[in-house]
């Protein structure tokens, strides 16, 4: 072959499918709004500990349970801890929560699925078989009972929560794997002779991203609802470390006197969990036309 | 008498990215007891012609924007929907493309079946299960009782396009709309499915319009054929004429598409170029830019269909002027 | 029809084993044990009651004993509750659960379903949008949050249901309708989009080509096959509403097994924790079968191969 490289025509340099996902993702109103929701709710958790005047533990027992005024936007909670710090501190663990466990599950879930689909026949139908197995377990109360008795702690959580949300995207990517394996470009690979390690990771995982990324930010929600759910049964984070749930546990114990130390930690993880659905959902639509609207 | 008469009938469907003339100033009548082919290219606005007529377009996006369709003296595009509904299935009767998807999975045969009877005349249950019944023996299914009961993915295609047929022919309508009823079948069940509806037709005494992208069986059952192309009609006349002494450069294409047409040793045949985008008006000729015979007054100056003949009708300005 | 729920039925033996196994250790493997945190019991009481309790003995023979018993259908004594066995206090609060479960879905179903099924049948309206947001919000607001909430407004403030209990007829209303709101969105999410997928079908067109009225088309036709994405819902919105109550149980002070789970767990009540995770398995396992069932009976083409 000696043909020189053609140059490209303006027409087929159009857009990549990334741009094109992109400029529908733009047009979708209530995802744009909800990534802008979450990129304000990180930074300010981000560059609280820099910005914040008082600390998350700091206690003022003179200024106990003060409704919203302008020294404590959001009033004090019983100890006379700033509200709007511990919310923000709160953010940053229950944003951490969100990001690591879904990333064990994206680890996990990710190589258990692609090896299934890649290696296929009975390897595959065995390991399926188990991922069927385990979501038939009760695993809210696995995750219970493991944070009741190895201690409340942060990894831990992680792992948890991580090793129940694997599942199914391990069924998404293996679903993707076993499509794309039936590609020509991957039929291809193989008649090149590529390593088989190479074709998993180079080609098959990376044209699986789209459906992966949709369903890590669907995920994030998912996991930071199951810490709320934890820290509010008192299994998650403890005081005077800061959470969502545990700001809310914390507040309904309170009020019938203080209604404002349960309503603004629920408002703020209300608003977060729809802009990450409403991003997932847009991210969906944008990646995948054809997924349809449910 | 016409039981159908179409005039100037527009249909439009305002999507966002702009509006598709999916139907354009289309006029034909039907007589009683005849059997009228519809056919063109997929997508040429055949099947969306008919399914307006019954009220079965959706609605937005789809517009009927203009012209009248008289039957039986009614015109059906100011019907309400209760009236249009009324002469759904009663008068007019439709069987379509796939009798897979186009029979409820989760329904008997037998309910699917009586439905047309216990929706329209008052007909006890008894009384439809037994006109169901010879319904179904009169398209020719065997142990017609027991397929009553079953459902239809425990037919084969054949078996479920003959329900189809009955479910449609149950009431004795006036006139049956098949919109492709043989596509999806097998070639040799093809042959039976015809015969069947022509069976039905001879009995009842209905009109037929068979719409389809075959010319093969346009030959075979129709009387009168209409060739649609770009949302128009642009030739009309009987079958012979249409396959002897075509009148339209369009037609003539589509005939030498024909298998039956190939010479044997020479490469099979198909009309160069693409339909026509209809987002957006067309002025002039639609077939202008695949058409062998076109001038350039083709392109500008607006076409419609004119007598050239015996019965018979063609939307060729060069026909028109005797020049082809 | 009766080998898919034989075989099914087997295919719980390991599973189930799993989860005994799983829990067993998880629970015996931590440190600290039910007596551990009680102060003022002497050595030589501790003694006695791990020694009674069998809890001195090895772990692997305590397993065995634990499988033993569990084949005979005992669950043994609680530990921390001694007055009942474990048996006994979950056939005391199960019950209640069941019944709050019962109401959640009722009203997971009730809203759920007939704003779906309205969603659907006016799409991109307001009819569709605004039942749609609420199911977002339903979604997106935990029933941690939405107890409370609804507590402070409709108990606190307007004072027209109670805070907590579980005795009179309006003590059962916000509990029921915290637990049911997300199932509400999600059925109602589910149905519309099963709902507009079968308007979408051929067979649609023919009955609509037949003279069948709309409200004809949505009931007899569509209807069936709209409801099966909610069917298959149903098995983990079961398990959800069981587990879901661990929540609103604590919240609304309902004396239900949720609750007593919760409790156990915090106290170490070995055979407790053992029996009530046991037992919601058993359960969530028994509702993945009906649902399997009930799924494949409603669509001819799987109930009949």
């Amino acid at each position: 072959m000696d043909a020189q490289p053609q140059p490209m025509l303006e027409a087929e340099k159009g857009s990549s499918l990334g741009q094109d996902a992109w400029r529908r993702l733009r047009q979708n109103r209530a995802a744009v709004g909800g990534g802008g929701v979450l990129i304000v709710m990180l930074f300010l958790c981000v560059i609280t500990p820099w910005m914040a005047p008082y600390s998350y533990e700091a206690q003022n027992l003179e200024l106990g349970s003060v409704a919203p005024r302008q020294a404590h936007w959001l009033g004090t909670d019983q100890l006379g801890r700033d509200l709007l710090t511990r919310i923000l501190y709160g953010g940053r663990v229950s944003f951490m929560v969100g990001f690591a466990a879904t990333a064990v599950s994206l680890l996990i879930g990710v190589t258990y699925g692609a090896l299934a689909g890649f290696l296929g026949g009975r390897t595959d139908s065995v390991m399926m078989r188990v991922v069927d197995i385990l979501y038939t377990l009760p695993f809210t109360i696995l995750v219970i009972i493991l944070m009741v008795y190895l201690g409340r702690n942060l990894v831990l959580l992680f792992l948890a929560i991580g090793a129940v949300e694997w599942l199914t995207m391990a069924r998404i990517v293996r679903g993707q794997v076993m499509s794309l394996r039936k590609k020509e470009f991957i039929e291809a690979a193989v008649v090149l002779g590529y390593s088989r390690r190479r074709i998993l990771f180079r080609h098959l995982i990376p044209n699986s991203l789209g459906p992966i990324i949709v369903y890590c930010t669907l995920t994030i929600p998912q996991v930071m609802l199951l810490e709320a759910f934890l820290s509010f049964l008192g299994l998650g984070v403890q005081a005077p470390m800061s959470s969502w749930g545990l700001l809310i546990k914390e507040g309904v114990e309170t009020m019938e006197d203080f209604p404002w130390l349960v309503v603004f930690p629920s408002i703020v993880l209300s608003l977060t969990l729809f802009s990450l659905n409403f991003l997932g959902d847009g991210l969906r639509d944008a990646l995948d036309p054809r997924a349809g609207k449910d | 008498m016409s039981v159908l008469s179409v005039k100037d009938l527009r249909l439009r469907f305002h999507l966002r990215h702009g509006v598709v003339h999916a139907v354009d100033s289309v006029s034909f009548s039907i007589e009683r007891g005849e059997t009228v082919g519809i056919v063109g290219e997929s997508g040429c606005g055949k099947s969306v012609t008919f399914l307006s007529l019954l009220g079965l377009i959706p609605s937005p996006p789809g517009r009927i924007e203009s012209g009248t369709a008289h039957f039986n003296g009614r015109d059906l595009l100011r019907c309400t929907t209760g009236q249009l509904r009324a002469i759904r299935g009663r008068h007019i009767a439709m069987i379509f493309q796939d009798p897979m998807s186009a029979l409820n999975p989760y329904l008997r045969v037998g309910t699917q079946v009586m439905e047309p009877l216990r929706l329209h005349p008052s007909c006890s249950r008894r009384e439809a299960w037994s006109r169901a019944v010879t319904a179904l023996q009169n398209v020719g299914i065997p142990d017609a009782e027991r397929r009553m009961r079953a459902y239809p993915h425990q037919l084969s295609g054949g078996l479920r396009q003959r329900v189809m047929i009955a479910m449609a022919m149950i009431t004795g309508p006036q006139l049956l709309i098949a919109d492709e009823p043989t596509t999806a079948l097998d070639v040799t069940v093809q042959a039976q499915v015809l015969a069947v509806i022509k069976k039905a037709q001879q009995e009842t005494g209905a009109a037929v319009a068979l719409i389809t992208h075959d010319m093969g069986i346009v030959a075979g059952t129709c009387d009168r054929v209409l060739v649609m192309y770009a949302g128009r009609i642009v030739e009309s006349a009987g079958t012979d004429a249409i396959f002897y002494r075509p009148r339209h450069p369009y037609t003539k294409a589509l005939l030498e598409t024909l298998p039956a047409a190939h010479q044997p040793g020479q490469p099979l045949l198909n009309v160069p170029g693409r339909p026509p985008d209809l987002l957006g008006e067309i002025r002039g000729c639609p077939f202008a830019p695949r058409c062998p015979h076109v001038v350039d007054a083709c392109r500008e100056t607006p076409v419609s269909l004119q007598p050239v003949g015996d019965d018979h009708a063609s939307a060729c300005l060069r026909v028109q002027a005797g020049e082809i | 029809m009766l080998r898919f729920v034989l075989r099914r039925l087997l295919e719980f033996v390991p599973v189930f084993f799993i989860i005994v196994t799983l829990t067993f250790f998880l629970i015996r493997l931590a440190p600290g044990g039910p007596f551990a945190a009680e102060r003022a019991v002497p050595e030589e009481v501790l003694k006695r009651l791990n020694e009674y309790y069998n809890l001195d003995a090895p772990l692997y023979v305590q397993y065995f004993d634990y499988l033993r018993d569990l084949a005979h259908g005992d669950l043994g004594p609680s530990f921390k509750k001694p007055t009942l066995t474990v048996s006994e206090w979950i056939a005391l609060r199960f019950p209640v659960s069941l019944e709050l479960g019962l109401y959640a879905l009722g009203v997971a179903l009730l809203i759920g379903l007939a704003a779906g099924f309205l969603a659907a049948l006016r799409p991109n309206t307001a009819t569709d949008h605004v039942p749609m947001s609420l199911a977002m919000a339903g979604i997106c607001i935990p029933n941690f949050v939405l107890g409370p909430l609804l507590v402070l407004v409709f108990a606190l403030w307007l004072e027209w249901f109670p805070v907590a209990g579980w005795d009179l007829q309006q003590d059962k209303v916000l509990p029921s309708i915290t637990l049911g709101a997300a199932y509400a969105a999600y059925v109602a999410r589910l149905s519309r989009a099963g709902m507009l997928e079968m308007l979408a079908q051929d067979f649609v067109r023919t009955a609509r080509a037949k003279g069948v009225s709309e409200t004809g088309v949505v009931l007899r036709h569509a209807l069936w096959g709209g409801m099966q994405p909610v069917v298959t819902f149903l098995g983990p919105a079961a398990a959800g509403l069981l587990t879901g109550s661990f929540v609103v149980e604590t919240i609304f002070q309902v004396p239900g097994l949720g609750r007593e789970f919760i409790q156990a767990a915090f106290n170490r009540d070995y055979t407790m924790i053992m029996g009530t995770v046991l037992f919601y398995a058993g359960l969530i396992l028994l509702f993945n079968l009906i649902v399997d069932i009930v799924q494949a009976w409603l669509d001819p083409r799987v109930r009949l191969s």
